[in-house]
């Protein structure tokens, strides 16, 4: 079997005296959809974090893509091929939707390897990714100008912009309406389609059960299930953190 | 780079003309108030390119400003006791090297400047903007201390610099200095320009807007924050540094002026921040208020319109000059839809559509 | 003889802290809780200082007798400040840069009228404590340092007790940790920032009369205590009074040792070469997580 792209081990992290992830592990393949769930306060914004650069660990190791990434910087991560969107969007509220797409292109996409994108190539892969995420009309807007699920698109799409080999999507679908899931659920199997392997953290079981082919549900910072989405959510043990809660 | 090197050259064909226009007048005294306002200029767009480009607001424009002043004191001191500080092997080439010229001390200025700069973000970059802003209050408070101990520049009681008559080709040697500073002015005001278009710049932008989100895009940010206090400092210093010979006589009192820190951060507020023109008009209306007001009223009184001023724009126009000139453009342009001078005049400005 | 100086700076530098404490209590609420980068408490402070000044020429009352009266004054001028920054700042959601180049401004526009009212003659006050000197064998305790140091350190109590015991206290304390509480408590948080805001505007009317007790003072004089007092706030851990103190007082001692041993002329080195190593190792403060 391959080596799978994102290899976590034994991943451990504190907040004082708050154990929030107790010796995680996980591993994704290649071309992967699988989705993370776990109640509030499970740990799994911290695990992205952890995976993304932007929280260190204190135990256990990330290997991603053949390497250990342990100690690298989130940009460095980036650059490696992991991106990630935030719970709650986070564009650059100064730059226009399209000069937002251009930041990850300018220093993700360009500064890999055997990859000089002239300015021509940027500007055109730009109007793709607005294109594909549906923004094209609004390239030229500010961030505050969109609306709620536009703001989502504009975070997908940006994190898309880095062009990576794995694509963390913290909790995107947040506030949006069910129609508006189905947009994005859609969109997020379209980039799978594409090659890039997603992990999608999620409350909208719907949404969860529609896109994933594997599902891992933490609680208290503990994995306590992995396997096929529908054999999760019928594990006893699932149920009970669900509802005994 | 080639629209760049075509801004450096109109710019400094505008600097030209500028200067020649005084010489006509022949009144020196234009010579020493357009030193100032020149000087502004550089201090306004250096402190904006960490300021306005990157949001990490510097309280110690005058430690920078100072500490390129200062290295000039150093060498000129070294320059006239050759004979006291080298060994006698080295005296010859000391006097040969020496006795330099303003260019170099302004490189010389630079880098000194430049270096502290890179040491307080390597200090303070890991911070919150707050306590950035903070460290360099407190940086130029320690730097102030140790020069007025250190009396090899004259510690508290300050330096002479006795300055050349003269120069050639030139003339008067305050026509020198004023042609050096609108070198300086074209520079700097390139250097920013060149940030704003480039990779640079847009990363600047993303650690203005946020930066765990530039750190996900893949932008460096602790690297990008060095380069930009390490050009702001050496710009600062390097305004600074002919400053001895234009003043005479240099004391911590003046060199550390509360003015140069104030002044550097009301003019890129009052301008606007977020393009080189900002900078440019701040420093000029301002810089031309205060020489005027200094003349006519008091310098405490000119002190107390550049404070109001910047109080008054931060709350009612947090865009400043250029951000209402834009948002006007704007509107007239949305009349009209083919290209103005005006529309001509934002694109050679380098404002972006989208920035505010 | 060394030791005995030695002594007397350590007890100089105690009393010192004590103020110290009262001159940064100020910041430690609007800059530690309520995140509000005010660098322009030090110029209220001198503000304090010409008040008492004032009322000390013209109708010989006692400084900090007057700072008491004043301290309405400065609560009301402390609202209004955080009614305008309330406004053109945080309700916009501007970026920090404007609210401190805001305080900046602030700062800058009070010391300036202040010259051009007053010029930079150094003004000072009458009082027959700021005489008097205790001796107690080698040891001088100067009334001029204990008086303020002793007001300081009663302020500080009085307000620590206020933060902890009270209801309006307690809110305070809820702003920058736990805003959920804060709805709990049915509290307006801009009402509550805007009178911890106001308290701390007011502290500055006591400092401003210690001051002007413990020396004589200009308006430039101001300056010197921005670095200070946000060492002393950093140091000492942001939002804690006890750790404010604590930190005033470490302080003023390494600050009087200094002057003792090497010259009053590195003294100022001292508070801000702390204060950035602090911010550069220890930025939680020392007695922080």
């Amino acid at each position: 079997m391959a080596e799978p792209l994102l290899q976590v081990d034994n991943l451990g992290k504190r907040f004082g005296g708050f154990v929030a992830l107790d010796g995680i592990n996980l591993s994704v393949t290649q071309g992967e959809r699988l989705g993370l769930i776990g109640p509030n306060g499970s740990g799994k914004s911290t695990l992205v974090n952890c995976m993304c650069g932007t929280l260190q660990n204190e135990t256990g190791s990330v290997r991603f893509d053949g390497h250990v990434v342990d100690g690298l910087a989130a940009h460095q991560r980036t650059h490696r091929g992991m991106a990630r969107s935030f719970q709650l969007p986070r564009p650059f509220t100064t730059l226009s939707v399209a000069e937002n797409l251009r930041v990850p292109l300018l220093y993700t996409a360009n500064t890999r390897r055997g990859t000089h994108l002239s300015p021509a190539e940027i500007t055109a892969r730009c109007e793709e990714l607005t294109g594909l995420v549906g923004l094209a009309a609004k390239a030229d807007k500010l961030p505050r100008d969109l609306t709620q699920v536009e703001m989502r698109k504009l975070e997908l799409a940006r994190a898309m912009a880095a062009e990576p080999k794995l694509l963390i999507a913290d909790e995107a679908m947040a506030g949006l309406s069910q129609s508006e899931v189905g947009d994005i659920v859609e969109l997020l199997i379209k980039l799978n389609e594409r090659g890039v392997t997603i992990i999608l953290i999620e409350h909208i079981m719907r949404a969860v059960m529609s896109f994933s082919q594997r599902l891992v549900v933490l609680v208290s910072g503990k994995k306590i299930a992995d396997g096929k989405p529908d054999d999760v959510v019928n594990n006893p043990e699932v149920i009970g953190a669900y509802l005994g809660q | 780079m080639r629209s760049s090197l075509f801004f450096f050259l109109v710019a400094t064909l505008v600097g030209a003309l500028f200067f020649f226009g005084i010489r006509w007048v022949a009144n020196d005294y234009l010579f020493f108030a357009g030193y100032t306002v020149l000087q502004f200029i550089v201090l306004a767009t250096a402190w904006n390119i960490l300021g306005g480009y990157c949001g990490y607001v510097n309280f110690g424009s005058a430690a920078f400003f100072a500490v390129g002043a200062y290295s000039s004191v150093a060498l000129h001191k070294l320059a006239a006791g050759v004979d006291r500080y080298f060994p006698e092997a080295l005296v010859g080439l000391a006097k040969i090297v020496l006795p330099l010229n303003i260019p170099t001390l302004i490189i010389f200025g630079g880098i000194c400047s430049g270096l502290i700069g890179l040491g307080t973000g390597y200090l303070t970059l890991r911070l919150r903007g707050a306590f950035f802003a903070i460290a360099t209050l407190a940086l130029a408070v320690v730097l102030q201390t140790l020069i007025v101990n250190w009396d090899f520049v004259g510690g508290s009681r300050g330096a002479y610099i006795i300055r050349p008559q003269s120069v050639p080709i030139i003339g008067s040697y305050i026509q020198y200095l004023f042609l050096i500073m609108v070198v300086l002015s074209v520079l700097a005001l390139t250097v920013a320009r060149m940030i704003e278009r480039s990779r640079l710049g847009y990363g600047f932008a993303t650690i203005r807007d946020d930066e765990l989100a530039a750190e996900a895009c893949g932008v460096p940010t602790l690297r990008l924050k060095l380069i930009a206090t390490t050009i702001s400092g050496a710009l600062m210093g390097m305004a600074g540094a002919p400053f001895p010979y234009y003043i005479g006589y240099l004391e911590p009192g003046s060199a550390f002026g509360l003015a140069y820190a104030v002044n550097s951060i009301a003019m890129p507020m009052i301008g606007g921040t977020t393009s080189w023109v900002g900078p440019l008009v701040g420093a000029l209306l301002l810089g031309i208020i205060q020489q005027v007001a200094t003349v006519t009223i008091s310098s405490a009184v000119n002190l107390l319109i550049v404070g109001l001023l910047l109080v008054g724009f931060v709350i009612v126009a947090p865009k400043g000059i250029v951000g209402l000139v834009q948002d006007f453009m704007r509107a007239r342009a949305s009349d009209e839809g083919r290209p103005t001078w005006r529309s001509r005049l934002a694109i050679f400005a380098n404002m972006r559509p989208g920035a505010r | 003889m060394q030791a005995e100086l030695l002594i007397n700076a350590i007890i100089a530098g105690l009393l010192l802290g004590g103020f110290y404490a009262a001159v940064t209590v100020g910041i430690s609420i609007s800059f530690g809780i309520l995140d509000i980068v005010n660098i322009a408490h030090p110029a209220f402070i001198i503000l304090g200082s010409y008040i008492a000044y004032i009322c000390n020429q013209t109708f010989g009352v006692d400084p900090i007798l007057t700072a008491i009266i004043a301290l309405p004054a400065f609560y009301a001028l402390g609202a209004a400040v955080y009614q305008v920054y309330y406004a053109s700042f945080e309700k916009r959601g501007q970026d920090a840069l404007r609210g401190l180049a805001f305080f900046f401004g602030l700062l800058f526009v009070t010391e300036v009228m202040l010259i051009l009212v007053f010029g930079v003659d150094y003004r000072y006050v009458q009082a027959a404590y700021i005489e008097y000197t205790w001796h107690i064998s080698f040891m001088d305790i100067p009334f001029r340092m204990l008086v303020p140091c002793v007001m300081g350190l009663l302020m500080v109590g009085l307000l620590q007790l206020f933060l902890s015991r009270t209801f309006t206290g307690r809110a305070i304390m809820a702003v920058s940790q736990d805003q959920l509480a804060l709805q709990l408590m049915a509290a307006d948080p801009i009402k509550v920032k805007r009178t911890a805001f106001a308290i701390a505007i007011a502290t500055a009317s006591i400092a401003g009369a210690l001051l002007i007790v413990i020396q004589p003072v200009e308006p430039s004089v101001g300056r010197e205590y921005i670095g200070r007092v946000f060492a002393i706030c950093v140091l000492g851990g942001l939002q804690s009074l006890p750790g404010t103190v604590i930190a005033a007082m470490l302080l003023g001692v390494v600050e009087s040792i200094t002057a003792t041993f090497y010259g009053p002329s590195w003294a100022p080195a001292v508070s801000f070469g702390f204060l950035l190593l602090t911010l550069a190792f220890r930025p939680a403060g020392l007695l922080g997580r």
